[in-house]
C-alpha cells in the first residue's frame, strides 16, 4: 500500500508526519512511501533526504492524496486558508487516515469523515498501557512540550538557572516549580534539573512521588488524605478542601519562586485554574509562567492561548504549540510513532493493514471505520500506571514470610528426632564405633564451617577438589589388595586403578582450574 | 612402619585436606589449598602402602600407574566446557570404587566380626554400596546428559513417585534380609538384589531431572560420593576414610543447598523431578507485546556510549563457547573507559561455578567477575547489560508473578538498568518453560543469533 504524507497546512506548524529515517522503516514493512515536496522543510528535513531514504517526493498535493492508501498526518485535516479547500474533502472512500484528531473537540470533523466513507485512525485514543507504550504519541509530545518549557522559561528569565559563584559576585540557582508531574511535567523537571535549577513538582496523584524524588527534585506535599488517581493515569477532580489547601501552597510557593510551570489536565475537562491573578501578583518581578495548558484554557488564570504576555511584571507563555517549535525532534517521535503503529497493523511485512477492532489499541484509536463513527471506544479495562510497585513487594513478602514459621518448627523437630537417634544409637552400639562416630560427626561439622567459606566463584574447583580427596576410598582398596584370596586382590587392584584416574585427574584439573583465576 | 605412625600419618592427611577445603575461599589461597590435598593424598598413600600392604605390589604399582595416567590425560585434555561431565564421571568411579570395596570386604574371609559389632558393620557394608551404588548409575546417566549422549529432558514416568517409593522399599526390606541372612554365613543374593536395586533408582532419579537442574544434582552426587567413603570408612574402621569422606560429603550438600536456594526450589522437589510439567504456566500479563530486535552495529555504537556495562553469562554462552568473544569484548570496552563487570547467578550453567571457571578460562580477570547478591542492587546505575544465553535468572516474574512455577527464585535484576541486550538464538522458553517478560519490557533489545556471532559482529562494529 502506498503511504502519503502531505505538509501540514495549519499556520505556524513545522512538523511532518514522517521522517526520512523513519521511511526506511516503513519500506521494510512493505509499504511505499510518498512526501509532498517541501513537507519536511520547516523540520529540516531536505526533499532530497527523503529520496534518498527511498521516498517518492511529489509535488502535486492532488495526485498525492488521491494516489496513497494511507494519509499520515500530524494535525486534522482543516481548511487551507489560501485555496479555501478543505482537507477532508480531499479524502475518497477507503483510504485510512491517521493524524491527532482530538474527536471529542471535533465532532463536526468527525461527520465529515463519515461521510467521505474513510477510516480514520486518531492517535491520542491510543490507550495508556503498557503494550501501547511505544505508539503512544501524546507522551512524545508531552515530553517534547516539557522541555520546551523550560526552554522558553530561560529564554525569558533575566537570570542563570545554575547557581554560580563569580569573580563578580554570587549568583543565586533559579527556583523552578512544576505543577502536575507527568510525562510533560517530568520532562520539565529533568530538563530543569539539567540546566542546575533548584526544581519543585507537586502532584495530586502521590505514587508520583517517587518518580519526581528519582530525578532529584523535591516534591512538595500537602498534609491533606485523598488519593488523586484517576482512570487511565490521569488525575482527577478533587474535593474542594483539598484544592483549597492545595491553592494555599501555591500561594506560598508563589512569592518564592522564579519559574512556574504548570501542565494540570484532567481529561474531558477544561484545564483547573491553579495559578490565580493574586499569586501573579505576589510573584518576584521577571518571574515567569509556562502554561502547557492553555489550549484548554490553562491553568493560569492570565494565561492568553498562543501568545506570551507580561502581566504585573511577570512574563506569562500561552504557546500552544510548544512540540512544533522543536520540529525535528517531535517529527522524529511522531513518526517512529506512527511507524511503530503501521508495524503492529501490518502483522505480515507485507504492506497491507488490517484494523483489527480485536485489538484494544488499535480500538481505541479507531475513531471512525469505513464510513461509521466508532468513538467513544468501551472504557480501557486498566488504569495504566497505577500502584503495581506498591502490591508487588508485598505479595513477594508473603511466600517467604508463611514458610519462615514452619521452618523453625521443623528445625525442633529436626533436633529432637537427631537427638532421639544419636540416644538410640548410643544404647546398642559397642565403644569402638561410638569413637567413630565421634570422628564422623566432628569431621561433619569441620566440613560445614570450612565450606561455607568458599567463595562461589570457585564452587567447580571446589567440586573437582572434593572429587580427588573422596578418592581416599583408595585406601580400602590398598587395605585388600594384600588378601591372599587372588580375586580379591585382582578385585582391589582394579579399584586402586579408577581411584588413581580419580585422584590424579581430579587433583590436576583442579590445578589447571586455579591457574586460570587471575586478577 | 608401626600402626602408630600410620595413624599420625592419616591424621595429617585429614588436616591437609581441610586445609585444601578452607584454601578454597579465595583464588589466591586456592593454589595452595590444592598443593595441601596432593600432600595429605600423597602422606596417606604412603603411609598405607609401607604400613599396611604386604603383598602384591606389582599390581598395586601398576594401578597406580596406569590409573594415574589416564586422570592426567583426562585432566589435561579437558575442555572447560566439559568440566561438568568430567566431574560426574569421575563420581561415578568413587561410587563403582565404593562397591567393588563395599563386595570384596563383604566376601573377604579374614573379616570376621560377631554380635552387635556384626550386625553394625553388615549395616555398613551394606550403606556402603547402596550410596556407592546410587552415585555410581546417578553420575553415568548425569554424565551422559551433560555429554548430549542422553536427552537433557526430564524422562517423567507416569507413577515415578510409587516407583521411588518402591524402590527404596525394596532396598530397605532386602538390608533387614541381609543382615539376617549375613548372620547365618549368607547373605551375598539379597545384597545383590539390592545393588541392581540401588543402580535402578540411581539412573530412575537422574532421568527425571532436567538440564538446568543439574547443578543441583551433580553437587547431589558430589554428596554421596562422600558419604560413599564415609561408610566405606566406617565399614573398615577407618578414620581417615571417615574424616575425608564427611568433608566431602558435607561440602556437597552445602553446595546442593546453596543451589536449591538460588533457585527457590526444595531439595525433595528437585529430586522429585519433572520440573515445569504439573503447573500450566500461563503467560503472564504483558508477555503478549513485541520484541524489539536490534542489529549488532547499533548494539556496538550503544557500547561506545555506556559507562557502565554489566555483563550476564548463562550456559548459552557455554553452549556457543563465546568466553573468548565475551573476554574480547570485555578488553576492548575496558580500553575505552568503560567499566565492564560481571553477574553471575549460583544457578549459571551446568554445575556450580560453571561461569566463573569459564570465565577465568577465557583470562576474564576474577576482580570484575562479582556474585548476584554483591552487584544485584547496582543495576539502576548500569547504562548496557548484556545477557549472553541466559534466560530463567533474569526473568522479572520469579518477583512480579505471584503464580509463576519460578516465582521467589532470586534473579538478576538486568531490567532496572538503562538498556539491557539479549543474545539469544531464538524466542524459546528457558529450562522452567516461563515466558519471560524481560524480553517485552521497552529497555530490553534482541540481539538473535549464536552467542559467539553476535559477538564477532559487535566487536567488528565497536
Amino acid at each position: 500500500m502506498r503511504i502519503g504524507v502531505p505538509s501540514e497546512i495549519h499556520p505556524g506548524e513545522r512538523r511532518v508526519a514522517t521522517t526520512p529515517e523513519v521511511v526506511a522503516g516503513l519500506r521494510k514493512l512493505g509499504f511505499e512511501v510518498a512526501v509532498e515536496a517541501g513537507a519536511g522543510e520547516a523540520a529540516s528535513f531536505t526533499d532530497q533526504a527523503y529520496r534518498d531514504a527511498g521516498a517518492t517526493v511529489v509535488d502535486e498535493v492532488d495526485e498525492l492524496w488521491s494516489g496513497s492508501d494511507i494519509i499520515l498526518k500530524v494535525r486534522a485535516p482543516e481548511t487551507d486558508a489560501e485555496s479555501g479547500r478543505d482537507e477532508s474533502d480531499r479524502l475518497r472512500q477507503g483510504q485510512i487516515l491517521i493524524a491527532f484528531l482530538w474527536p471529542g473537540q471535533n465532532p463536526e470533523l468527525l461527520a465529515r469523515l463519515a461521510k467521505a466513507g474513510v477510516t480514520a485512525l486518531s492517535m491520542d485514543g491510543i490507550p495508556r498501557i503498557s503494550r501501547a507504550q511505544k505508539l503512544d504519541a501524546l507522551s512524545s509530545m508531552a515530553n517534547i512540550a516539557g522541555y520546551r518549557a523550560v526552554v522558553e522559561a530561560a529564554d525569558n528569565f533575566g537570570r542563570f538557572f545554575m547557581g554560580q559563584i563569580t569573580a563578580a559576585g554570587k549568583v543565586p540557582p533559579a527556583k523552578v516549580l512544576v505543577i502536575g508531574a507527568g510525562v510533560a511535567g517530568l520532562s520539565a523537571i529533568g530538563t530543569a534539573k539539567g540546566m542546575g535549577a533548584i526544581v519543585r513538582a507537586f502532584d495530586t496523584r502521590p505514587e508520583v512521588k517517587e518518580q519526581v524524588e528519582s530525578m532529584d527534585a523535591e516534591f512538595l506535599m500537602l498534609d491533606f488524605e485523598e488519593e488523586g488517581s484517576g482512570a487511565g493515569g490521569y488525575a482527577k477532580v478533587m474535593s474542594k478542601e483539598f484544592i483549597d489547601a492545595e491553592m494555599a501552597l501555591f500561594r506560598e510557593q508563589a512569592e518564592e519562586v522564579d519559574v512556574i510551570i504548570t501542565t494540570a489536565l484532567i481529561p474531558g475537562k477544561p484545564a483547573p485554574e491553579l495559578i490565580t491573578a493574586d499569586m501573579v501578583e505576589a510573584m518576584k518581578p521577571g518571574s515567569v509562567i509556562v502554561d502547557l495548558a492553555a489550549e484548554q484554557g490553562g491553568n493560569c488564570a492570565l494565561t492568553v492561548p498562543d501568545e506570551l504576555v507580561t502581566r504585573h511584571g511577570v512574563t506569562i507563555i500561552g504557546y500552544t504549540d510548544l512540540p512544533s517549535r522543536l520540529a525535528s525532534t517531535a517529527s522524529q517521535l511522531y513518526a517512529t510513532n506512527l511507524r511503530h503503529l503501521l508495524a503492529d497493523m501490518c502483522p505480515e511485512k507485507d504492506g497491507a493493514v488490517v484494523v483489527d477492532m480485536k485489538d484494544e489499541v488499535i480500538r481505541g484509536a479507531t475513531v471512525v471505520r469505513d464510513g461509521e463513527i466508532t468513538w467513544p471506544p468501551p472504557a480501557p479495562k486498566v488504569a495504566a500506571p497505577q500502584p503495581p510497585p506498591a502490591a508487588k513487594p508485598a505479595a513477594a513478602a508473603e511466600p517467604v514470610e508463611k514458610k519462615r514459621a514452619p521452618a523453625w518448627v521443623s528445625r525442633l523437630i529436626l533436633f529432637g528426632l537427631g537427638g532421639l537417634g544419636l540416644l538410640g544409637l548410643g544404647a546398642v552400639a559397642p565403644p569402638s564405633f561410638m569413637a567413630h562416630f565421634t570422628v564422623f560427626v566432628l569431621a561433619c561439622f569441620v566440613g560445614y564451617m570450612v565450606v561455607w567459606n568458599v567463595t562461589p566463584a570457585l564452587h567447580t574447583p571446589l567440586m573437582s577438589v572434593t572429587n580427588a580427596i573422596s578418592s581416599i576410598i583408595i585406601i580400602g582398596a590398598l587395605l585388600q589388595i594384600s588378601s591372599g584370596v587372588t580375586w580379591i586382590a585382582w578385585v582391589a587392584g582394579f579399584t586402586v586403578l579408577i581411584t588413581s584416574i580419580n585422584i590424579a585427574g581430579g587433583f590436576a584439573v583442579t590445578r589447571r582450574m586455579l591457574a586460570m583465576f587471575r586478577r | 612402619m608401626s600402626a602408630g605412625l600410620v595413624t599420625v600419618a592419616y591424621i595429617g592427611a585429614s588436616i591437609l585436606f581441610i586445609l585444601a577445603l578452607g584454601g578454597l575461599s579465595h583464588p589466591e589461597t586456592a593454589r595452595r589449598g590444592n598443593l595441601y590435598g596432593i600432600a595429605g593424598m600423597g602422606i596417606a598413600l604412603l603411609a598405607t602402602l609401607f604400613g599396611v600392604v604386604t603383598a602384591n605390589y606389582g599390581l598395586l604399582i601398576g594401578g597406580l600407574v596406569v590409573g594415574g595416567a589416564i586422570g592426567l590425560a583426562l585432566a589435561r585434555r579437558v575442555q572447560m566446557t566439559q568440566m561438568p561431565e568430567l566431574v560426574a564421571i569421575l563420581h561415578s568411579l568413587v561410587g563403582l570404587a565404593a562397591m567393588l570395596v563395599g563386595f570384596a570386604n563383604f566376601m573377604d574371609p579374614n573379616v570376621q566380626y560377631s554380635g552387635v559389632e556384626a550386625t553394625i558393620h553388615d549395616v555398613e557394608v551394606y550403606l556402603g554400596i547402596l550410596i556407592g551404588a546410587v552415585t555410581f548409575s546417578g553420575s553415568v546417566v548425569a554424565f551422559g546428559k551433560l555429554s548430549g549422549r542422553i536427552s537433557g529432558k526430564p524422562l517423567v514416568l507416569p507413577a515415578r513417585h510409587w516407583l521411588n517409593l518402591l524402590l527404596l522399599l525394596a532396598s530397605i526390606w532386602y538390608g533387614i534380609e541381609f543382615v539376617e541372612q549375613s548372620a547365618a554365613g549368607a547373605g551375598l543374593v539379597p545384597l545383590i538384589v539390592m545393588s541392581v536395586v540401588a543402580l535402578l533408582f540411581g539412573v530412575h532419579m537422574v532421568m527425571a531431572i532436567g538440564g538446568a537442574d543439574m547443578p543441583v544434582v551433580i553437587s547431589m552426587l558430589n554428596s554421596y560420593s562422600g558419604w560413599a567413603a564415609a561408610a566405606t570408612g566406617f565399614m573398615l574402621s577407618n578414620d581417615l576414610l571417615i574424616v575425608t569422606g564427611a568433608l566431602v560429603g558435607s561440602s556437597g550438600a552445602i553446595l546442593s543447598y546453596i543451589m536449591c536456594r538460588a533457585m527457590n526450589r526444595r531439595f525433595l522437589a528437585v529430586i522429585a523431578g519433572g520440573f515445569g510439567t504439573s503447573t500450566g504456566a500461563g503467560a503472564p500479563e504483558g508477555t503478549d507485546g513485541e520484541v524489539d530486535p536490534i542489529e549488532a552495529p547499533e548494539a556496538a555504537q550503544l557500547l561506545t556510549l555506556a559507562k557502565e556495562v554489566m555483563i550476564v553469562p548463562g550456559y548459552g554462552m557455554a553452549v556457543a563457547q563465546a568466553q573468548h568473544a565475551v573476554f574480547e569484548l570485555t578488553k576492548q570496552l575496558k580500553e575505552r573507559g568503560v567499566n565492564v563487570r560481571f553477574g553471575i547467578h549460583p544457578v549459571a550453567g551446568r554445575m556450580p561455578g560453571h561461569m566463573n571457571v569459564l570465565l577465568a578460562e577465557a583470562n576474564v580477570p576474577y576482580d570484575i567477575v562479582f556474585e548476584m547478591d554483591e552487584i544485584n542492587d547496582d543495576f539502576p546505575d548500569i547504562d548496557v547489560s548484556i545477557v549472553i544465553g541466559a534466560n530463567d535468572i533474569v526473568n522479572p516474574s520469579a518477583q512480579e508473578e505471584p503464580d509463576s512455577p519460578i516465582a521467589g527464585m532470586p534473579v538478576l535484576e538486568v531490567w532496572n538498568g538503562k538498556t539491557t541486550f539479549v543474545l539469544k538464538r531464538s524466542m524459546a522458553t528457558g529450562y522452567a518453560g516461563v515466558q519471560n517478560p524481560l524480553f517485552f519490557k521497552d529497555n530490553t533489545r534482541m540481539l538473535f543469533g549464536d552467542a559467539r556471532d553476535s559477538l564477532g559482529e559487535v566487536l567488528r562494529n565497536l
